[in-house]
């Protein structure tokens, strides 16, 4: 069991800002703090208050909250494979496949941020790791930005794609979920179960526990090293999923 | 030229470097500019007819204009252009204009030909004569804008503060955007519906439905237009409106703008192609229509320079940026744009954590200062390192700010610290803009006080940049297996790892070569426009000199 730390173990202090669409009086303030006690703030400090237009007031407030974090009861996606340098994933693919394991990356919808995908597909990599690119025994197909899914439906069959990646940095009205879910329906319907490439999504918003929801084989979270989504390709690919 | 007679800018930058890296630009923008005069695209053709006054769509919601482009095409192709035989269909008088005209080409009912002689003569004059006034309706709209500044008033300050609003619904964006403007906002762009620039027609009517943005129409520039005049005068000073004339509608966008009076478009002439894979020669085409017409209709562009260091390392690509800025400089001033419209696009994306980021940005930053000493540089916040950790965010937009008070950045689009987490919240733009107004009432004339040491850390990366601009400038001239080196060099993979072919991309299937006798009034008017040329090489340019004594 542990309670947020502020400067003293056990002092359960957090901080919390947000915006009331009241104008600035002791009446908004009085509000902010009743907001801060329902939340479980109890005391509550209310360190600073700032009208924002005539309508609007922005509040920071730092309090003690009561709960409890039950550490035992928290659920979290562990790594399901072991991690392998890219020595070791050119060697088991070549054992395994024979062949370059083929990648086409891309990203959906809307989303032109390519960050994400380019952190893992390109030799440039990220956190110090090159990205798949280098790897090789992969082959990369990087699509870019804006990819309609039709068109990486294509692609992703004429490349005999083994594996998508698709990064989706936009969240807009929930744009990565649906996104992801009219990408992952399109695989269903354009290939047999058995020769369906693997999808992988990834984006600093997903939730790595929702694979089933959404239709796809594995979700990437934020901070995901090129390194981990090539051992997982290894990995899944000796399941013989999907 | 002996030391010392010329002034001293404070980067003391080589004066002939400087003229080689502009001759270079100029040499490897020259054949695209002959490129994009012998073609034309469906895109080009269809502002054409906007200019002339054809507005409104099909029950379908397809433009009249893309459905007359069509048909014209399927009759009589468009070598000639659209001119000739939609007024020489128009000289029958069987037709009351130019929606009848082509409500029946939808139908079926007219068949276009190319006319000869005294009969393409008097198409050509007809033609003329109705694309004139929608230049006149633009040269109007021009002198309204310099009306409206010289009434109500410029924002008190450089650089003049840019905004983002993006609801998807316009009635939704007016509000934001007033509120935007009375929080201090100089300029308000509202970002497009995303999905937009690859659509080939520009949808009509106010829209209330996009996608990580609002739709780009002609009523929404309308209806955000008047909005913004209300409360320029409102608050004394006049707030400018921003969209984007990129992406397969780039000649209709920029018409739009000119007959609506916005103020400043998004428009960069290889954006399209590196980032959205669109068709090289169609993106050169659309554009430099698209840059003479906002020449004529006195619109500050903005280029997007900040996109090749979002997918790119910012220190070891920081080259680019200064070749691309170099080649915009030349399309743009063959187009007929002036200095003072010349948005040119940088942006602060260095890995905080490597060592002396602030003094590579600030060396970049001033780079671009010098090298464009009249043009109002575009300066955008950081996002590729914006991690999350909003309080560290906090800071690198003040670091931001700093670099942009300390080099007399034009326009400073304003970073939010919750970049890469959410849309942002009416607190974000709160804090960011009480962050910007700390930076520029601290620091803002800083820049009378700081001058790098001559044979510093700064001046000597800015030598480098520069250095290694020309480099690559030299590397794509030299590439002699293009006809087009610079095409060549996009084909290659020059700029970045994208390789983008000439005959390959989107909207590549609307772009046709010109015939002998290709007729578009709208060219041929706006080639008349003082500026226009190929990059006038006995035009004297200062490029030492510093008139915004930053």
């Amino acid at each position: 069991m542990v309670r947020p730390y502020g400067d003293t173990t056990g002092d359960g202090m957090v901080q919390l800002s947000f915006t009331l669409p009241l104008p600035h009086d002791k009446r908004a303030e009085g509000a902010a703090l009743q907001l801060a006690g329902s939340m479980g703030l109890e005391p509550a400090m209310l360190v600073h208050a700032k009208g924002m237009g005539p309508d609007f007031t922005f509040f920071v407030v730092y309090g003690r909250v009561n709960h409890l974090v039950d550490v035992s009861a928290v659920q979290v996606v562990e790594r399901e494979y072991p991690l392998l340098s890219a020595k070791d994933v050119n060697q088991a693919l070549r054992s395994r496949l024979r062949r370059k394991l083929v990648v086409v990356g891309a990203c959906i919808g809307t989303d032109a941020h390519t960050v994400g995908i380019d952190a893992i597909l390109n030799v440039k990599g990220f956190a110090g790791e090159k990205g798949l690119e280098y790897y090789r025994e992969i082959r990369v197909v990087n699509l870019g930005a804006q990819v309609l899914v039709p068109e990486l439906v294509d692609r992703a069959g004429a490349e005999r794609a083994d594996a998508v990646l698709v990064s989706q940095v936009v969240t807009q009205r929930d744009a990565h979920l649906t996104n992801t879910c009219e990408m992952s329906a399109a695989f269903r319907e354009a290939f047999p179960a058995a020769r369906r490439p693997l999808l992988v999504v990834g984006g600093p918003r997903f939730d790595e526990s929702m694979t089933a929801a959404l239709g796809v084989d594995r979700i990437f979270g934020r901070g995901t090293t090129p390194a981990e989504v090539a051992s997982y390709l290894v990995h899944a690919l000796a399941k013989g999923s999907p | 030229m002996p030391a010392g007679s010329r002034p001293r800018t404070k980067l003391d930058l080589d004066p002939a470097v400087v003229r080689t890296a502009r001759a270079l630009a100029r040499r490897a923008g020259r054949p695209v500019v002959k490129l994009a005069r012998s073609h034309t695209t469906v895109s080009v053709e269809r502002a054409t007819l906007r200019l002339a006054g054809l507005e409104g769509a099909d029950s379908d919601g397809i433009p009249w204009v893309n459905r007359l482009v069509d048909a014209v095409r399927a009759d009589a192709g468009l070598e000639h252009g659209v001119a000739l035989p939609v007024w020489h269909a128009m000289g029958t008088g069987e037709h009351a204009d130019l929606v009848q005209l082509a409500q029946k080409a939808a139908a079926g009912s007219v068949t276009f030909r190319v006319p000869e002689g005294a009969a393409a003569g008097k198409a050509g004059r007809a033609a003329r004569r109705d694309v004139g006034r929608g230049i006149t309706r633009i040269d109007r709209r021009r002198k309204e804008r310099e009306r409206l500044i010289a009434r109500i008033g410029d924002p008190p300050q450089r650089p003049w503060i840019y905004l983002i609003v993006a609801t998807g619904d316009i009635y939704e964006d007016i509000p934001q955007a007033r509120a935007a403007a009375r929080e201090g906002a100089d300029v308000v762009a509202v970002i497009r519906s995303t999905g937009q620039s690859l659509l080939d027609y520009v949808p009509e009517g106010a829209t209330r439905e996009g996608y990580a943005g609002t739709y780009a129409t002609q009523e929404n520039f309308r209806l955000m237009r008047a909005a913004l005049d209300d409360v320029s005068r409102e608050l004394g000073r006049y707030v400018r409106l921003t969209n984007y004339a990129s992406g397969l509608c780039m000649p209709e966008m920029a018409t739009m703008a000119g007959l609506e009076r916005l103020d400043m478009m998004l428009n960069d002439s290889m954006y399209g192609i590196l980032f959205r894979d669109i068709n090289p020669i169609r993106t050169f085409v659309d554009q430099r229509f698209s840059r003479q017409v906002h020449a004529r209709a006195g619109i500050i562009i903005n280029t997007g320079e900040d996109n090749y260091l979002t997918t790119a390392d910012a220190v070891d690509e920081a080259h680019t940026v200064t070749v691309s800025q170099l080649l915009n400089e030349f399309f743009a001033k063959e187009a007929g744009l002036e200095d003072w419209q010349l948005g040119l696009g940088h942006a602060f994306e260095i890995n905080p954590d490597l060592p002396d980021s602030f003094r590579l940005e600030l060396a970049h930053a001033m780079l671009a200062r010098e090298l464009f000493p009249a043009a109002p540089l575009k300066w955008m916040p950081p996002t590729k390192h914006m991690t999350g950790d909003v309080f560290r965010g906090y800071l690198l937009d003040g670091f931001f700010n700093l670099v942009g008070a300390m080099t007399g950045q034009g326009i400073l689009l304003v970073g939010m610290m919750t970049e890469a987490v959410v849309t942002p919240w009416l607190s974000d733009r709160d804090l960011a803009l009480q962050n910007v107004r700390y930076v520029l009432g601290a620091a803002g004339k800083l820049h009378e006080d700081f001058r790098p040491e001559a044979g510093g850390f700064i001046a000597g990366r800015a030598r480098q940049v520069l250095g290694e601009a020309v480099e690559l400038l030299e590397k794509i001239n030299r590439d002699v297996t293009h006809p087009i080196p610079l095409l060549g060099a996009i084909a290659d993979g020059t700029f970045g790892i994208t390789r983008r072919p000439a005959d390959r991309g989107k909207g590549l299937d609307g772009v046709v070569r010109r015939a002998d006798g290709y007729v578009n009034p709208a060219i041929d008017i706006l080639d008349l426009s003082p500026n226009v040329g190929m990059g006038r090489p006995g035009a004297k340019r200062s490029v030492t000199g510093s008139p915004r004594a930053n």
